[in-house]
């Protein structure tokens, strides 16, 4: 059996379905003895994959091995769970798992930590509360199950704000093992264990991103890393490699990061080409830090540059292409172009990415206009088919928009445009890529009015004499049609746009046939001509409100309400997870078998009940989707966005005109250049290398380097709130904030909180008034629109009458959290509320935030204090909202993400003309948004048999004085908000709602040593959080 | 992350191959011949790495054996590079020099997985020590013998 075993195996290898086995490979795994039954193990992981179904079938064989006193058996059904396991059905074999984490062999310790890592993949929620096992794993003395256990942690530190405290340990090991504490079977040619060196230093680059105090602690071992690899070894490269990495992904230490980029230095010239590629890798980021880096190597790179390995090539390109500024950019497009050149003979799909590259270099850094329209053209008719869509369309919208620089300088790039594709058009248009016409027709039918003397019927010409080419596609074909109807206007124009249409209404393609129908028409009426193209900027009611009265009475006549896609591959899904419902039900029988008996939830119910009430929820919420939510994305003024995004183009513009001065650097470029005897071909790549490394100089090219961040980042409106003689403030803030929130309202629209919520201005009193200001925003879930039920929260600021707040005190500076504390707001104080924490200051003004739990909202009090001693003026507070919108929504429906961050900004004036502002972000928990929910235990009943989806878990018991239950139950009701609806001899039920009103139904049960606990409710993923904060809280007593 | 850990020979047959990363049965083929075309039209001078798609090639050659491993861009190229390195000495210390002959590895394709399995796991190098890969093999073999 087992040889046929292997030639299954041989036969998939080779691609040949061999599925008749699959249940052979079970059974063999199932009832083979020692090799057969490795290799019916190999065989299932071979075959299936997580979600095929005969893996359940082997669930039970895992069960049984697991609990064999055979070493080599529990050490096969570890390694093939680690490797593929049914995810619902790890709370079977979790404990059996969790109990080989002590056992006495250090295979089955490190096997146990792999498979729990395993499960972290699959399933992070089921193996949260056995962190601190986590950390048992890592202090393990053999140095095997440590390595296994950084997997873990690997995973875990992508979010690592709570494992900084672990740094220590992670040093301590990584010195460790680079001084050779290791066995010397750990070693490979004669380097210690080089994998966990990297491991390690992988976990160490995350901790210590952006943490000075963390990253205080690694220089040394860094250091340490960077001496010890001399050997001339190629894994000793890999670490180093690893080490330079992480020194520049740190906080930065400039005598450290000299060091790495001296290391680098090494690999580039190194004549091994492997050792080469890595450098080169490795100077694409070292350049992101300090672009003046890469001067030291620029020779190098020009080597790299005419390198026969295309891969060399590439990633030295990569390199340029990192260092890019406004000088160098002609240069450097012009080398990528050559590379395009040469690589398009052999297709690669990659390339598509560098052609994606140079509009964003082009927008950028372009020196002129002619220059990026050329550029352009070179690229559109390189890139041909494969280029990726967006790139000819984010062209064109700039051609339309401008790159918000002058209108005059706008019309220049046009005409030029224009320019350029009629010497195009008037030479063979046969090799031009499809993409490329459809730009050149389109731009044509725009813009060619704005040439002088330039007659329509001209470009009409030229245009038909494309529509007739062979190769032309019918999509390029119906963008030139476009294009002649806007030209069509014309005399001569005319004449021939009829000639066209005429031939083209009888096409088979209906899509060119109509545009040919409709062209004959506009080219023979001027006057419906005129008016259709001026009706172009019409608005458009893109609520389709017009619409209403139709879908309200086909409603009413009983058609069924509209589902977005989306919400009906939910309802497939939820359908679908319904019919696998007996898998679950019939595994508390299996088990309990095995001897774990408490895993059926208390009351089974029986599976219609469950059924119903889904499926009347689920009509719940399909019936509340109208379509009035859309509406009034287009205000009186347009289309917000585009409004934002050309002023922030013009904030670039801004930004881009003080980098024009030349750098001094160059000067001392070139000087470098000049001594020494060199050949003909030397001096030519010199000349190249100061082309391509001017402007790099220090200040200039941190400057450049930044300038796209800055600008990537959210565009911030201004507000300039003027300077205000009276003291009254709410007046004025009201009724900014007034609007921006019942448009808000209205729009109920989460995209739309790209704008900040709402801008509140301030004017603080014009004498040398200081003191605290205290703004409440209110977080509140406002049932104002039915759709609003699936939990999403609005942020929404009070009315100013009763709840916005100013204090103007004279003379408190040196605030303290007291003082603070004093200026709290009455009627917030009486609620109950977290501690006030200072969340960002400077030296003039200091902001601090509490959260205050009202009972159906949550409030987010922002404390700003004014601690100079001037005034303050043109106040105002921005609060990202979309964070909040986005983040719960996903917090509750999507992922099981237990906090999100609120961010936000304040800007002010201390000196007149000159704004400043301070950034803060705050956290908020999902306890923030638990409150307590007042059931009687009929009511709890009732509601338990309504939903179906059970989560089970076990809690640690609080032993101390009285009932254990009580005193757990208790506690959690203390930290979380919940509320004890019941407690009955060694059960208990609890209960409590997300806001605005999602339930969550707890039943507790003590079991053994430990609290059982089922939970319910609607939405999928609280139950997962909850417990979360359930197994928190119950730690930290 | 390694998503794929493949042996291939001088024609282009695969010998051995392991998915880190679910594919589809009927694609495999496809993309074994993809990778493999891409990689033996490498020169000795160039360097061993090859970018596909969105992944990264690194690739090795013994005699008539090629071994190529597929990785995400996160992964340090020439670490796996060595990794091949290692997993080579380990086969080459448990049949006894005889990494030349695919035959062996084609006759014992139970055993390579198993070795490959005890050093990669789920795309992560679980293990690199030698006598740690072994040890469970060499008492499988006992009891096989026994």
């Amino acid at each position: 059996m087992k040889e046929i075993m292997v030639r299954a195996i041989y036969c998939e290898m080779l691609g040949y379905e061999a599925s008749f086995s699959y249940i052979h490979a079970i059974k063999l795994a199932q009832q083979g003895s020692a090799i057969e039954k490795r290799v019916g193990y190999l065989a299932v992981s071979l075959f299936l994959n997580e979600s095929h179904d005969l893996l359940l079938l082997l669930v039970n064989t895992v069960l049984k091995d697991l609990q064999s006193t055979n070493l080599i058996e529990v050490c096969m059904a570890l390694t093939v769970v680690s490797q593929l396991f049914p995810k619902d059905m790890i709370p079977a074999i979790l404990p059996l798992v969790e109990e080989k984490l002590t056992n006495p062999k250090e295979i089955i310790r490190r096997k146990a930590v792999l498979a729990l890592h395993k499960f972290y993949l699959i399933a992070p929620n089921q193996v949260q509360h056995i962190h601190s096992k986590f950390r048992k794993a890592l202090c393990d003395k053999d140095p095997g199950v440590m390595t296994a256990s950084l997997h873990i942690y690997l995973q875990l530190i992508k979010n690592p704000d709570s494992y900084k405290d672990l740094t220590g340990s992670f040093v301590a090991i990584l010195r460790q093992v680079v001084g050779g504490k290791l066995p010397v079977d750990f070693n490979y040619h004669n380097v210690p264990a080089p994998w966990l060196q990297i491991q390690l230093l992988r976990i160490l680059s995350l901790l210590g991103k952006d943490d000075q105090s963390t990253s205080e602690l690694m220089y040394e071992v860094l250091d340490e890393s960077l001496r010890r690899a001399e050997m001339n070894h190629n894994i000793t490269y890999a670490i180093l490699y690893e080490c330079v990495k992480a020194i520049y992904t740190i906080y930065p230490k400039s005598e450290l990061l000299e060091k790495a980029a001296k290391c680098i230095g090494n690999f580039v010239v190194s004549p091994k080409i492997n050792l080469k590629y890595l450098g080169l890798k490795a100077l694409t980021y070292v350049v992101q830090q300090d672009a003046s880096l890469a001067l030291q190597h620029q020779m190098t790179i020009i080597e790299c540059l005419d390198h026969s390995d295309s891969i060399i090539k590439r990633e030295t390109l990569e390199v340029l292409f990192r260092i890019t500024n406004v000088k160098n950019v002609a240069v450097i497009v012009e080398k990528m172009l050559d590379f395009l050149k040469n690589v398009f003979m052999e297709p690669d799909i990659l390339f598509l990415l560098y052609v994606g590259c140079f509009p964003l270099l082009s927008d950028t850094y372009s020196p002129n206009n002619e220059w990026f329209i050329q550029t352009m053209n070179v690229v559109f008719s390189l890139g041909g088919e494969l280029m990726h869509p967006d790139i000819p369309n984010n062209f064109l919208r700039l051609l339309a928009q401008g790159f918000g620089s002058e209108e005059e300088e706008q019309q220049q790039l046009r005409v030029f445009a224009v320019d350029s594709y009629l010497t195009l058009l008037e030479s063979d248009t046969a090799h031009l890529p499809q993409r490329f016409l459809q730009v050149i027709s389109w731009a044509l039918g725009e813009f060619s009015y704005l040439k002088d003397g330039l007659e329509p019927c001209k470009v009409t010409k030229l245009l038909a004499k494309l529509l007739d080419e062979r190769n032309v596609t019918s999509e390029s074909r119906s963008w030139i049609l476009s294009a002649m109807a806007k030209l069509s206007a014309g005399p001569g124009a005319a004449a021939l746009a009829l000639q066209v249409s005429e031939r083209y209404s009888s096409s088979l393609d209906t899509v060119l046939r109509q545009q040919a129908l409709e062209l004959l028409h506009l080219s023979q009426d001027p006057e419906l001509h005129a008016r259709f193209f001026h009706l172009w900027h019409v608005q458009v009611d893109s609520s389709l409100s017009f619409l209403d009265s139709f879908v309200s009475e086909a409603l009413s006549q009983g058609a069924a309400p509209y589902k977005a896609p989306h919400q009906r591959q939910e309802e497939l899904r939820q359908e679908k997870a319904l019919s696998l419902e007996p898998y679950s039900i019939s595994l508390p029988v299996s088990l309990s078998s095995c001897s774990i008996t408490d895993r059926q939830s208390p009351t089974l119910l029986s599976m219609s009940s469950s059924l119903s009430g889904n499926s009347n929820e689920l009509k719940a919420g399909s019936s509340t989707l109208k379509l009035e939510g859309v509406k009034r994305v287009w205000g009186k003024e347009g289309y917000l966005h585009q409004q934002d995004a050309v002023e922030e183009a013009a904030q670039v513009e801004e930004a881009a005109t003080p980098a024009l001065p030349l750098s001094p650097q160059q000067g001392g470029a070139e000087s470098q250049q000049t001594h020494g005897d060199l050949t003909v071909v030397e001096q030519e790549k010199q000349k190249l290398a100061s082309s391509l490394f001017v402007g790099l100089g220090s200040q200039n090219s941190t400057f450049l380097m930044g300038k796209s961040d800055s600008t990537s980042q959210q565009f911030r409106r201004k507000t300039r709130a003027a300077d205000s003689t009276s003291s009254g403030v709410s007046e004025r803030s009201s009724s900014s904030s007034h609007s921006s929130c019942s448009d808000f309202l209205h729009n109920n629209l989460l995209e739309d909180s790209q704008n900040s919520l709402n801008t509140q201005k301030i004017g603080v009193s014009n004498g040398t008034h200081e003191g605290p200001v205290t703004q409440s925003f209110q977080t509140t879930s406002k049932e104002t629109s039915p759709f609003l039920d699936a939990g999403m929260v609005l942020v929404q600021p009070c009315s100013p009458q009763t709840e916005l707040r100013d204090f103007v005190q004279p003379g408190s500076s040196g605030i303290t959290q007291t003082s603070l504390r004093s200026q709290f707001p009455p009627e917030l104080s009486q609620l109950p509320h977290s501690d006030i924490s200072l969340l960002s200051s400077d030296h003039s003004l200091s902001l601090s935030a509490c959260r205050a739990y009202r009972d159906d909202a949550l409030l987010f009090v922002i404390i700003l204090s004014n601690c100079s001693q001037s005034s303050t003026n043109g106040l105002s507070v921005q609060l990202d909202c979309k964070h909040i919108f986005e983040t719960f929504s996903t917090l509750i429906q999507v992922e099981p993400h237990t906090q999100v961050t609120v961010a936000g900004s304040v800007s002010y004036r201390a000196v007149p003309g000159h704004t400043q502002t301070l950034q803060f972000t705050d956290k908020l928990f999902l306890t923030d948004f638990i409150r307590p929910l007042t059931l009687s235990t009929e009511e709890y009943g009732k509601l338990w048999l309504s939903f179906s989806q059970d989560v089970r878990q076990n809690l640690k018991l609080i032993q101390g004085e009285g009932d254990p239950l009580r005193a757990t139950l208790s506690a959690l009701k203390e930290q979380l908000q919940l509320h004890i609806v019941d407690i009955i001899g060694s059960e208990g039920i609890v209960a409590c709602r997300l806001l605005p009103d999602s339930p969550c139904l707890l039943h507790c049960r003590i079991h053994g040593g430990s609290l059982a606990v089922w939970l319910r409710s609607p939405l999928l993923s609280l139950p997962d959080c909850l417990l979360y904060y359930c197994q928190k809280t119950l730690e930290e007593c | 992350m390694i998503k794929f850990f493949l042996m291939v020979n001088k024609q282009g047959q695969t010998r051995l191959s392991r998915y880190y990363e679910q594919v589809d049965l009927g694609k495999r083929p496809a993309l074994e011949a993809d990778v493999v075309r891409s990689c033996l039209s490498r020169h000795k001078d160039e360097c061993s790495f090859v970018e596909h798609k969105d992944y990264k090639l690194v690739f090795r050659q013994y005699a008539g054996l090629f071994i190529v491993v597929g990785i995400t861009d996160t992964e340090n190229e020439l670490s796996i590079y060595e990794l091949v390195h290692n997993f080579v000495e380990i086969l080459d210390k448990y049949f006894s020099r005889v990494v030349s002959a695919e035959a062996q590895i084609m006759f014992n394709l139970d055993r390579v997985h198993l070795i490959l399995d005890e050093m990669i796991l789920n795309g992560h190098v679980a293990e690199t020590n030698k006598t740690r890969i072994l040890a469970p093999l060499m008492v499988l073999d006992k009891l096989a013998e026994g």
